[in-house]
């Protein structure tokens, strides 16, 4: 039942990709500009390719050329990192209105955003930065996640970061924190594997345990990436989120009990720096795209199929308002 | 002050303590891990700044452009989510930046590399058409008060050093040790397609196209473009933007542009 790439040959009553409801339960890959021509050109069989929607916010040139063939032949994650949901201040309304220009132009299946905050007083630090996870942030939060949901008109994937730091200040757990904002919102969840096991390795806690803990029955999209490793100053394994490296082996794993418990799931193959060849990254979601056939045929074999992409609230299939709405924490 | 202002404030000065109110399951200092935070926020806005001044990085060295890049980034952090044009006030940076003083050329390749990136995602347009514009020619009378819209991936850089060979050198084309730097050169930088081209034009030709782009007339421009008393070849310039495909729309004299 997986979706079949079209190749540019077919007519075009085949094709799968664009306008479809949800990405496909496959393998795929972050879209760079080194890429652009060997795509192109060699029609690889990936799931889906994920693009920065912050990259892609320029008004014309070989970014939006490429872009638009590549789409035209592959479903399409975009995946914000400049919303700053977690931030202090409100969301900054232009750029909230630049995101729905650009899904309005592409029509992507999914839409995710992190749990994180990446501006501060009007300055954008470029990265994903942590929060103390307390009633304060969790009304912010929640009321932005409800803010983006309306703007754009469709449900958002909320991913759960990699952080080195933990607040005194905080109340919940970041599990407790994430389920509250899913069942409050009526988002989904972006279950970024490699980021839960570094989070788990950083703040000595169990990776597994921690994933377990998450709101799993919310997920809409995987994340696996690689990592570098560093000390803190108890000379304690502090691991860091680089993209810049294949996927570990205790990611791998991890991925396997995550799909043995959510069923297939779309998953993406991060990598941001170091970016090797194309055929590097392909035999990489090969080897995911594995486990998701493997964990296909098991759930097939089950008496129903899994549900796997529901939030609690029964979110995102139709209906004239499909998502939750958060209320203020007392 | 909030946690994210103390949080914000010391990411971009390394003179700020670590905040307060950080923690770690061992008990560890959390100076060593909001370390991590500090090098993430400087080398990605440092790389930011590398990816849209290559060729300004090549001739400083990667240990002089990270430095100086690093104070920039300080003093200067993005205002918006979108890096692709960041770097704007990076060259004016440089032409005061002293350690630099030594390549006064510096500022003015930063300034052309600001002008590729700005160019390489400016909105796609189409050229004007053929037959409006024979019309437009045509029309002798009208010429002097023919006004034009150009290409908006275009610019022109006058500049007193030689900015084009200087560039050209770093992809390729000629010798960087035969360029003179104290040379002066205009470049014309546009997008035909995908491509992003710096050509080298004649000082008249730069203030001829840099007034019509500031909606100055046909007659005004040319004008212009001849006080300077360098020689002037209008056919070859307008030549020159049209086969480019750089003349998007044309408002003549009588009608309100």
């Amino acid at each position: 039942m997986m979706p079949k790439l079209v190749q540019p040959a077919s007519p075009a009553g085949g094709v799968a990709a664009p306008g479809a409801a949800s990405l496909p339960p496959r393998c795929g890959l972050g879209l760079k500009p080194e890429h652009f021509r060997g795509i192109l050109e060699t029609q690889p069989n990936v799931g889906f390719f994920e693009i920065h929607a912050e990259n892609y916010m320029v008004a014309g040139g070989p970014l939006h050329h490429y872009l638009t063939q590549i789409r035209s032949h592959y479903p399409l994650s975009i995946h914000g990192v400049g919303l700053s949901i977690g931030g202090e201040g409100g969301l900054d309304a232009a750029h909230l209105d630049r995101l729905a220009a650009l899904i309005d132009r592409y029509a992507p299946e999914s839409f995710s955003e992190h749990l994180a905050w990446s501006s501060h007083g009007g300055v954008f630090l470029d990265d994903l930065l942590p929060l103390p996870y307390d009633r304060d942030s969790l009304s912010r939060v929640c009321a932005h996640v409800d803010q983006v949901q309306t703007r754009l008109g469709r449900r958002m994937l909320l991913e759960n970061p990699a952080t080195y730091v933990e607040f005194a200040a905080s109340t919940f757990t970041e599990a407790e924190f994430i389920g509250e904002v899913v069942a409050r919102t009526g988002c989904g969840l972006l279950l970024d594997v490699n980021n839960a096991y570094v989070s788990g390795v950083n703040h000595g806690r169990d990776p597994w345990a921690c994933i377990e803990a998450l709101p799993l029955a919310a997920t809409g999209q995987i994340h696996l990436a690689g990592f570098a490793r560093d000390v803190d100053a108890a000379g304690d394994p502090l691991l860091i989120d680089t993209h810049g490296a294949p996927v570990s082996q205790a990611v791998w794993a991890l991925y396997r009990k995550v799909l043995e418990r959510v069923g297939p799931m779309p998953t993406l193959i991060e990598r941001d720096s170091d970016i090797p060849p194309l055929p590097v990254l392909l035999a990489e979601a090969r080897r995911a795209e594995g486990l998701l056939q493997a964990v296909a045929g098991s759930f097939k074999g089950n008496a129903g199929p899994p549900q796997v992409s529901l939030p609690p609230t029964g979110g995102g299939l139709g209906g004239a308002w499909p998502w939750g709405r958060s209320g203020v924490a007392p | 002050m909030s946690t994210r202002h103390d949080f914000a404030r010391a990411l971009l000065d390394p003179e700020l303590p670590c905040p307060a109110g950080l923690v770690a399951w061992n008990g560890s200092n959390p100076a060593r891990r909001f370390q991590v935070y500090r090098n993430n926020v400087l080398v990605a806005l440092v790389d930011a700044l590398a990816s849209n001044f290559v060729v300004t990085h090549e001739l400083v060295g990667e240990a002089f452009f990270r430095a100086m890049a690093a104070v920039h980034v300080r003093a200067h952090p993005p205002r918006s989510p979108v890096l692709a044009c960041y770097g704007a006030d990076f060259p004016a940076f440089i032409a005061s930046f002293i350690p630099a003083a030594g390549l006064p050329y510096l500022a003015d390749v930063a300034r052309l590399e600001y002008l590729r990136a700005v160019a390489c995602h400016a909105a796609d347009v189409s050229p004007v058409g053929e037959g409006a514009l024979a019309a437009q020619l045509a029309d002798e009378g009208g010429l002097p008060g023919l006004r034009f819209a150009l290409h908006p991936s275009l610019a022109v850089l006058p500049s007193r050093f030689a900015v084009v060979s200087l560039w050209a050198a770093h992809q390729g084309v000629g010798d960087l040790a035969a360029v003179v730097p104290d040379v002066a050169e205009t470049a014309l930088v546009l997008r035909t397609g995908l491509e992003v081209e710096v050509i080298e034009i004649p000082p008249a030709s730069g203030v001829f196209i840099a007034a019509l782009q500031s909606g100055r007339p046909l007659g005004r421009a040319a004008e212009e473009a001849t006080a300077l008393g360098a020689g002037f070849d209008l056919a070859a310039t307008l030549g020159l933007l049209l086969q480019k495909s750089a003349i998007t729309t044309l408002h003549p004299s009588r009608s309100t542009p």
